[in-house]
């Protein structure tokens, strides 16, 4: 029983991480049908802001407010790259996927190789309070603090992303947009101001997960955004293109298939979510979002 | 010391020599009209000549590929290179063949993504929507997509009452309805066009007696015909050749029996 409480709250751990990643790819594919393969590069960024910020930034420290500071110029790193890449780059290839899609291969290929010439290839240790490298026991089952900080995290964010799309007139513009876009733009409203603070959430939620990420497995290496990137996308597809409930139910689904195949048989748990990708595809092409029809909330 | 000669009202929306090629094959070439500043203008045609077409690139709706040519001008502005945003917001409303409706907002929340910059600066004018279509105040929490055609059609043309318009272009908003709808939405389209003139895509000839006032014939994306809709619609052998209605579409009890 410890075992499965132990595998539960540590899987729901991992969906954390791959919800932040996953939520801002479904909200910039859902509303801008832009496939960013560069949203890895805001992860990492945001990892690597925090670790420079601890070290170098006066008030930020690894424990206490001090990492919270850190953690927020992390975020902030994040959004902001985010913003140049979509106002930049992305905003002049609108409409023309294959160029958007190279753009965004291309820079997430030399971000890595920027972060690891700038700070090295091999993985950093990472700063991290001392009360996430320790136990709660639920249940009997001793849990890691980092894994039930990012149970936390994903979850407010979760509630923060519905608040926004359900009560704001952003929100408004953004499910609408997820629905039809020209229509927007037909009622007067300018769109490619939502695609740019999407692509600002979407980026802050990716250095939060890479923060989290770091305070996890307390360490940080260029490649690790790219390979959560992977589960993002995954979770994205699962969970139907442009849903946030949607991503949230398939970000759970994933990180428990996962963590609970992995324990009975290391490595085996990978290969069982690509599985589940499949079968979802075969039974819903469009996701889960589609069991509702619900799109973006 | 010469009299004023009678100058013609000049012209809301000018289309000069409009042209669109979508894809590699040309969809309307050469197009040119004008819309008077008052009633109902038709733009006709048989399926597929152009129609939605012209009515998209005057809104800069086109996909990115199309090629579009030629001039648009809103009271004597040009506002072909604008986004589409920006022309909305001179005061086009846009009532789209397909409706154009939020399905997965609700009522409500469908309008309010509408406001605009609302009328004479007092705000959306919800008392002029909720008084031609009570029905959408009482399903305003209901979502769009489970309403009936009929009732999306009120929520697509509420949308743009809620501003202030200098013109409305509206694509076949009778299509798909069920007779007595069709009725309804001819009613609410002769009380807006008394305040706000109209560019009316419509292949409801009954419909297009009632409101239209000047027509515009479109065939293979050129204009073959313009002038008054009675003119047109007297003349039978013209309305056979320029509309193809005669031969294969009998006026049929349905829309014989509808207004």
């Amino acid at each position: 029983m410890t075992t499965v409480i132990l595998l539960v709250l540590t899987g729901l751990g991992l969906s954390g991480l791959y919800f932040l990643v996953a939520s801002g790819l479904s909200l910039v594919f859902g509303l801008a049908d832009v496939l960013n393969f560069a949203h890895g590069l805001f992860l990492s960024i945001g990892a690597y802001a925090t670790w420079w910020a601890v070290n170098n930034l006066p008030g930020a420290s690894a424990e206490g407010w001090g990492f919270v500071l850190a953690a927020l110029v992390g975020v902030a790193a994040g959004a902001a790259l985010a913003c140049v890449v979509e106002l930049v780059l992305i905003r002049a290839l609108y409409r023309r996927p294959i160029q958007q899609v190279l753009v965004t291969v291309g820079l997430s290929l030399a971000g890595v190789a920027l972060l690891q010439a700038v700070w090295g290839a091999d993985s950093l240790p990472f700063p991290r309070p001392a009360w996430t490298q320790r136990v709660t026991r639920v249940g009997g089952a001793a849990v890691p603090n980092a894994g039930l900080l990012l149970i936390v995290a994903a979850a407010a964010v979760l509630v923060a992303l519905l608040v926004l799309l359900r009560f704001s007139r952003v929100g408004l513009v953004i499910r609408a947009g997820v629905e039809d876009r020209a229509m927007v733009t037909a009622l007067g409203i300018d769109v490619r101001r939502a695609f740019t603070l999407v692509f600002a959430i979407g980026g802050a939620a990716a250095a939060l997960a890479g923060v989290l990420a770091g305070v996890s497995f307390g360490a940080v290496s260029p490649g690790q955004g790219t390979s959560l990137l992977i589960f993002g996308f995954i979770v994205v597809v699962i969970g139907g293109l442009g849903s946030i409930t949607g991503s949230a139910a398939a970000a759970v689904a994933v990180g428990l298939v996962q963590q609970f195949v992995n324990y009975f048989s290391p490595g085996l748990g990978d290969i069982c979510v690509v599985a589940l990708l499949a079968i979802v595809l075969l039974i819903r092409p469009r996701g889960l979002a589609s069991l509702s029809g619900r799109v973006a909330a | 010391m010469t009299a004023p000669s009678p100058v013609p009202a000049p012209a809301l929306l000018c289309v000069d020599d409009l042209r669109v090629r979508i894809g590699g094959s040309s969809i309307v070439h050469g197009v040119s009209f004008d819309v008077p500043a008052t009633g109902v203008t038709v733009l006709l045609g048989r399926n597929g000549v152009g129609k939605t077409t012209t009515l998209k690139a005057i809104l800069g709706l086109l996909p990115a590929g199309a090629q579009i040519s030629g001039a648009v001008r809103l009271s004597g502005t040009s506002i072909a290179g604008e986004p589409t945003h920006r022309r909305v917001r001179r005061g086009l409303g846009y009532v789209p063949e397909d409706r154009g409706v939020f399905g997965g907002l609700t009522v409500s929340e469908n309008l309010r993504l509408a406001e605009r910059d609302g009328v004479n600066g007092r705000g959306p004018d919800y008392d002029t929507v909720y008084a031609l279509f009570p029905e959408l105040e009482r399903r305003g929490r209901q979502r769009a997509g489970t309403l009936s055609g009929g009732q999306q059609q009120m929520v697509a043309i509420a949308r743009v009452l809620l501003n202030s318009n200098r013109l409305l272009l509206i694509d076949e908003p009778t299509k798909g309805l069920a007779p007595r709808v069709v009725t309804e939405v001819a009613d609410v389209l002769e009380r807006v066009a008394a305040q706000v003139p109209i560019l009316l895509v419509e292949q409801n000839l009954a419909v297009v007696r009632r409101l239209g006032q000047d027509a515009v014939v479109l065939a293979s994306g050129v204009i073959v015909h313009t002038g008054p809709i009675t003119d047109l619609l007297a003349d039978l052998e013209l309305t056979r050749s320029l509309l193809g209605v005669g031969h294969h579409q009998k006026p049929s009890p349905r829309e014989a029996g509808v207004l």
